[in-house]
């Protein structure tokens, strides 16, 4: 029988893979996209089997404008990146550094 | 086959898969190959979600990320030429610490899933089948009257991201002839076509007769 702790250990090691990605990928920031929507997907699964176990839809709600707000961010960070490389012709993030921060 | 054990063993099989799908986004060189690896991770984990039954979400997932968002991604990276060889620098530099900040984060979670994990919560009767609902008309009950507001911001949020992604994109090219259908518009035909009136004038008499052949 499939427990509510299932559920939590997967998200839970989801989101450290992520984690694991941000730190691994520092160069392309592609990757690093993409491991915010792993770290997304996991907190998405995470409401999903509490939304479940605990029979409360709010749960479900908030991963319905969870997945809103990453597709519209998803959208405008490729933007930046597509503007990025057309200017500077590269997307490493080392070479980025224009602002000194 | 015992239905519960069917169900704990499709959890698992899924569960395996979205991990190593995972594992294959942040370790893969090629860059498509971990777009195509992020796409099998969603994709599993919509299968965990149906195994929840929160079966509009999941199919909501397979639709706009799957569908939308990874197309989206795959276009970035096909455009963008990109030094695969350059973008793995400092790969193996800076694995150590990511590996141990990732595997402390881990442990502690998990520790503090398994002192939660002491009253386990078995998984009950479905909500929405006690609500005698589908899954989808349980949500959207909720999303249409209680969360009306939210979800009315959440449209707004998605037209600003696409107005901000074009205007982002959008390149203006100097060299481009277009036409400005206003100036078309207002524009007064008699700045086009200027009517002169002028007396009529007979064409000049021929001056000699054509040379006629003569026959030998």
């Amino acid at each position: 029988m499939i427990s509510l702790a299932h559920y939590i250990v997967l998200g839970a090691v989801l989101f450290c893979i992520a984690v694991a990605g941000l730190f691994i990928n520092r160069k392309n920031v592609i990757v690093l996209l993409m491991s915010i929507e792993l770290m997304l997907l996991a907190v998405n699964t995470n409401f999903v089997a509490f939304s479940r176990f605990l029979g409360d839809v709010s749960g479900q709600v908030f991963v319905f404008f969870i997945l809103t707000v990453a597709a519209a961010e998803a959208a405008i960070g490729l933007a930046i990146l597509v503007l990025l490389f057309r200017n500077r012709s590269t997307i490493n993030i080392a070479d980025i550094d224009s602002m000194k921060g | 086959m015992n239905p519960q054990l069917f169900q704990i063993i499709c959890f698992y099989g899924f569960g395996f898969v979205t991990v190593a799908a995972a594992l294959a986004v942040i370790t893969l060189r090629n860059t498509v190959h971990a777009v195509l690896a992020l796409v099998l991770t969603f994709f599993s984990t919509a299968c965990l979600w149906m195994l929840a039954e929160a079966e509009f979400l999941a199919l909501a997932l397979i639709v706009v990320y799957v569908g939308a968002v990874m197309v989206l991604f795959l276009f970035v990276v096909m455009m963008l030429d990109i030094d695969q060889e350059k973008m793995r620098e400092g790969f193996v530099k800076f694995l150590p610490a990511g590996l141990i900040v990732a595997v402390v984060m881990l442990v502690e979670m998990l520790g503090l899933i398994g002192v939660r994990a002491m009253h386990a919560q078995l998984m009950g009767a479905d909500p929405a089948a006690a609500a005698g609902v589908s899954n989808t008309a349980w949500l959207g009950r909720a999303l249409y009257t209680q969360y009306l507001l939210p979800f009315e911001i959440a449209a707004l949020i998605l037209t600003v991201g696409v107005v901000a992604a074009v205007a982002l994109t959008l390149r203006q090219r100097t060299d481009a002839r277009h036409e400005s259908a206003s100036q078309q518009v207002s524009v007064n035909p008699r700045d086009r076509v200027r009517i002169v009136k002028m007396a009529a004038e007979r064409p000049a008499e021929p001056s000699s007769v054509p040379p006629q052949e003569s026959q030998p």
